[in-house]
């Protein structure tokens, strides 16, 4: 709750007029912002009704609305989980590194470098991906094959352009490391320094004592950065849409192939200007199913990250 | 086992503040030392010199020698962390970490030190620091509970069992009664007169009233002037210092005059 | 407390002194002095280890990429297994997470600067003064220009940005001022959520909302502009309400003391003293939205040619077209199309930290007035 004002108009004073208007404006404002989001909900829901009742063989692909949004569903989920798993120790390494290792005199500007990268328009990154990482990747994911193909993720072949589910995981991990790294920066930053000394004290190493105080005290906000990042990366569109070679209706784990299940986000961006009729309502139902998983990973964060809020203010 | 503390010549700077200037004393073992002193004279800074919490803070240094049975803390191949390990703190505020049990407060330090313990010697050693810390009988059908959820008084005295758990020589308490109530107070007054039997003891206090009751030898931190740094005034027996001190200011400052 | 100190018993005493000495004998004695690692040693050796590695770099026996990671790794190992042997296991760990943790930000910093460095060197090509001056009405394959698209962007950023401020302002107002209760609790959780929207849904919405009006297929500039709104709009709030909250109490108070109304007090005092913050807030908004692609990519489309009318058919963006002319380059003169999307990202790139160090540079400026 915000802390500053105290109200000083006691309960049945008469109120200016002046004071009616702005306050209802205000509040109107407010109000404003729970009718978008609703707006959100129910035109999307609107919109994706028609594809929901279709018959089977109007949706594209012909076998009904299910099968199409899964393989994209799963797209998503597989694309956002990995760059989760490639980003989770690096927001926190970098985390630690601006708050516990670097000097204190630059420890900012190191922090603003990497807010920079939050910076970058997703489309600048879709084609650094295709155009730059892309044939970085190339070798790599060929020994990968070669060296680790029992393992179902580099099962082959390999892709030789590299636009690959591997390269996209990349790219997304480097999108939401800013957002991740930001709300764990915060926390750590915010661990008392009571207990850091009193772990020092004890004879800890600077390691030691953020194992036992530094870790601890921000666990549950590395939780809701990295769900705020998670969020983030299943949402993301355009730098996909550019990185990924995907095809139509692919389930599968491998992450080195040229053949790649698509995200919902990019699928949408992809098809979207040259859909019509119940095309368009097929693409507005799937984007449906990403407002809802992307609405439940984002209050879980924010619950998650409050409720530490809570926790230490009691403190 | 409790060791004597030896100080020469200390400077203690913040970056190019000199902060506390010239202290030489020693703190004899199996005694309590009280540091008195108006605020911001820098008993806290020096305090914090001894188990080099100071270099902490960025750009803090010292110059000069603090030597713990003649050997200096500050000498080369020294490590700040065994120097931590060897001389046990107590903070102003209880600080027991909120996210660990009462259990695992007391073994953290014990843990860092031997990974390998067996759970009995361990479940031992807890106890025993905290009947020493004479807080067992309140404690010990919730030892998996949080720290946090003691007393102000049973979680300093809980710190007091953490510090104490890993057998330091020397045991440093920054004001460790000024966030408590009488009663809690008391029970630590008592707490730190039976540790001086094995334990070197140095104690930052504003209460002249403590000093008096508990420590052995007390030492007269005053600023020379204002803008200008801290030092030790007067040491003496606390005897001395309370009836009969050899400098005017103490004696100003012990009779509540200033400060 | 279990027993008071005078009665206490020789035996308990002995019992506490023993216990203290058979704890230091359980714990692993850790001497005051032990070896430690030459002061420069850390330095000095990942040093050697920067050298080796650009020397294989530039010699071509590895790569740029592979030369880094064999110097990160090869350092750590180095100077984990010394420190391992010199100070012990515990110093040696401490070390070896030092090492991991700024190998980590290096590496973070690796993308940013690939990302810049790509962008400026493959957009010098086409960044010229044709480049600002021709739209691509016509142009089959060389010259053509981005004018259009970055008039366009222009456009329309504008428009969401005039939609968004006051609401974003007003919303702010609402929570710091006047909000109270479940209200204002949950409109502060839905701004959250609302921050993470896909840019894509928001893009999505706004068709949906306009294809009830206007029928399928709609497009037009400000559909594009409705859509960024919806993600401006989180953020400018949020950065107003940090920047609210400043505003010490005591000048609210003041002025209510000389029986200023509230509204006045707000509009007078208040805002006044967060200004700066405000702006800067605001603008950093504008640098998060103004490089979105897809949600104008559904409902903005792309031209070829100039329509600088935001209420009338398909307008160019230059987030858009750098896309379309990555997607839509055909066989014959791919590079020339690729050449223009570089330039449309650098165009892009410049615009957004510009935003960025301008929001930097008014926080700077106006800073000891926020902070009064």
């Amino acid at each position: 709750m915000p802390p500053t004002t105290t109200s000083t108009r006691t309960r049945g004073a008469p109120q200016r007029l002046g004071d009616r208007v702005f306050s209802g404006a205000s509040t109107g404002a407010g109000v404003l912002i729970l009718v978008i989001l609703a707006g959100v909900a129910a035109f999307l829901v609107a919109e994706a009704w028609p594809a929901l009742w279709a018959d089977s063989s109007e949706i594209p692909g012909g076998d009904g609305i299910i099968l199409y949004i899964w393989p994209v569903l799963f797209g998503t989920l597989l694309s956002a989980f990995f760059a989760l798993v490639i980003a989770t120790p690096l927001a926190v390494a970098i985390a630690l590194f601006i708050t516990h290792y670097a000097p204190r005199r630059i420890a900012s500007l190191l922090g603003y470098l990497i807010d920079l990268l939050a910076a970058v328009p997703s489309i600048i990154f879709g084609l650094w991906g295709a155009f730059e990482l892309a044939p970085m990747t190339v070798e790599p994911t060929r020994w990968l094959e070669d060296n680790l193909g029992f393992i179902p993720l580099f099962d082959g072949p390999a892709s030789p352009t590299g636009r690959t589910m591997l390269v996209a995981t990349i790219v997304l991990a480097v999108m939401i490391l800013p957002i991740a790294t930001a709300v764990i920066r915060e926390a750590f930053l915010q661990t008392p320094r009571l207990h850091e000394e009193a772990s020092l004290a004890l004879g800890a190493t600077r390691w030691e004592m953020i194992r036992m105080a530094v870790l601890p005290f921000g666990r549950s906000s590395i939780i809701g950065g990295l769900m705020l990042g998670l969020g983030r990366a299943l949402g993301e569109t355009m730098a996909v849409a550019i990185v990924l070679s995907a095809s139509r209706d692919v389930v599968s784990f491998n992450l080195i192939s040229s053949e790649n299940p698509s995200t919902i986000a990019a699928n949408i961006a992809l098809s979207f200007p040259e859909a019509s009729g119940l095309d368009v309502n097929t693409l507005i139902a799937s984007g449906l199913v990403l407002f809802a998983v992307t609405l439940l990973v984002n209050m879980g964060a924010r619950a998650v990250i409050n409720r530490r809020r809570d926790f230490s203010g009691a403190n | 086992m409790a060791k004597r503390i030896e100080v020469k010549g200390l400077d203690i700077y913040y970056d190019k503040f000199l902060a506390v200037q010239g202290v030489s004393m020693t703190i004899e073992p199996r005694s309590v030392t009280a540091l008195i002193g108006p605020s911001g004279c820098g008993k806290s800074t020096f305090l914090r010199t001894l188990n080099r919490m100071h270099e902490l803070v960025p750009k803090a240094r010292v110059e000069g020698k603090v030597l713990m049975d003649n050997q200096d803390l500050y000498g080369a191949n020294v490590d700040p962390v065994g120097v931590r390990r060897h001389i046990g703190m107590v903070f102003q505020r209880p600080n027991p970490f909120p996210t660990m049990s009462i259990y695992d407060n007391v073994a953290a330090g014990l843990k860092l030190n031997n990974k390998r313990m067996k759970r009995k010697d361990l479940d031992d050693l807890v106890e025993r620091s905290l009947r020493s810390a004479n807080l067992w009988e309140e404690v010990k059908d919730r030892l998996n509970r949080p720290g946090s959820g003691l007393s102000g008084g049973q979680q300093q005295r809980l710190c007091i069992a953490r510090a104490i758990a890993v057998a330091p020589d020397v045991l440093l308490m920054d004001e460790p009664c000024s966030a408590l109530d009488p009663i809690s107070t008391q029970a630590i007054e008592d707490l730190i007169t039976e540790l001086k039997e094995q334990y070197t003891i140095v104690i930052v206090t504003h209460n002249m009233q403590q000093a008096q009751r508990i420590s052995d030898t007390t030492g007269f931190f005053n600023l020379q002037a204002i803008g200008e740094p801290g030092g030790l005034v007067e040491l003496d027996t606390t005897t001395k210092i309370f009836t009969n001190p050899a400098n005017s200011d103490t004696e100003r400052y012990v009779s509540g005059r200033f400060g | 407390m279990s027993t008071p100190t005078t009665s206490l018993d020789k035996g308990d005493r002995n019992d506490k002194g023993r216990a203290r000495e058979e704890a230091a004998a359980l714990l692993a004695d850790m001497p005051l002095t032990h070896g430690s690692l030459p002061r420069r040693a850390a330095p000095l050796t990942l040093l050697a280890f920067v050298l080796a590695g650009i020397a294989a770099w530039q010699t071509g026996l590895l790569g740029a990429a592979f030369a880094g990671i064999l110097t990160a790794v090869g350092y750590t190992a180095v100077i984990y297994l010394w420190a391992r042997r010199v100070e012990g296991p515990r110093g040696a760990f401490d070390r070896l997470v030092t090492a991991v943790v700024s190998s980590a930000f290096a590496l973070a910093l690796l993308p940013l600067i690939s990302v810049i460095t790509t962008v400026v060197s493959n957009g010098a090509a086409r960044f010229d003064a044709d480049f600002f001056n021709n739209s691509m009405l016509g142009v089959v394959d060389e010259g053509g220009g981005a004018h259009h698209a970055l008039m366009g962007t222009l456009i329309i950023t504008g428009i969401a940005a005039l939609m968004s401020v006051p609401v974003g302002l007003m919303t702010a107002i609402y929570l710091i001022e006047y909000g109270r209760g479940r209200l204002a609790r949950w409109i502060t959780f839905f701004v959250d959520v609302m921050t993470g929207i896909p840019s894509i849904v928001a893009g999505l919405f706004v068709y949906a909302l306009f294809e009830l009006f206007y029928g399928p297929g709609i497009r037009m500039g400000f559909m594009g502009s409705v859509a960024l709104s919806v993600l401006m709009i989180p953020v400018v709030i949020r950065s107003a309400e940090e920047m609210l909250k400043l505003v010490p109490n005591e000048l609210r108070e003041a002025s209510y003391a000389l029986a200023v109304p509230k509204w006045r007090t707000i509009l007078k005092v208040v805002l006044p003293t967060a200004l700066a913050g405000i702006a800067t807030g605001v603008t950093l908004a504008i640098a998060r939205v103004i490089g979105e692609t897809a949600p104008l990519l559904i409902t903005v489309g792309i031209t070829r040619g100039d329509n600088f009318d935001p209420f009338n058919e398909r307008m160019a963006t230059l987030s858009v077209f750098s896309y379309n002319q990555y997607a839509y380059a055909p066989g014959h003169a791919r590079d020339l199309f690729y050449e223009r999307a570089w330039s449309a990202a650098l165009t892009l790139i410049l615009i957004v930290m510009t935003l960025n160090l301008l929001a930097r540079l008014i926080a700077k400026l106006f800073a000891p007035k926020t902070r009064a």
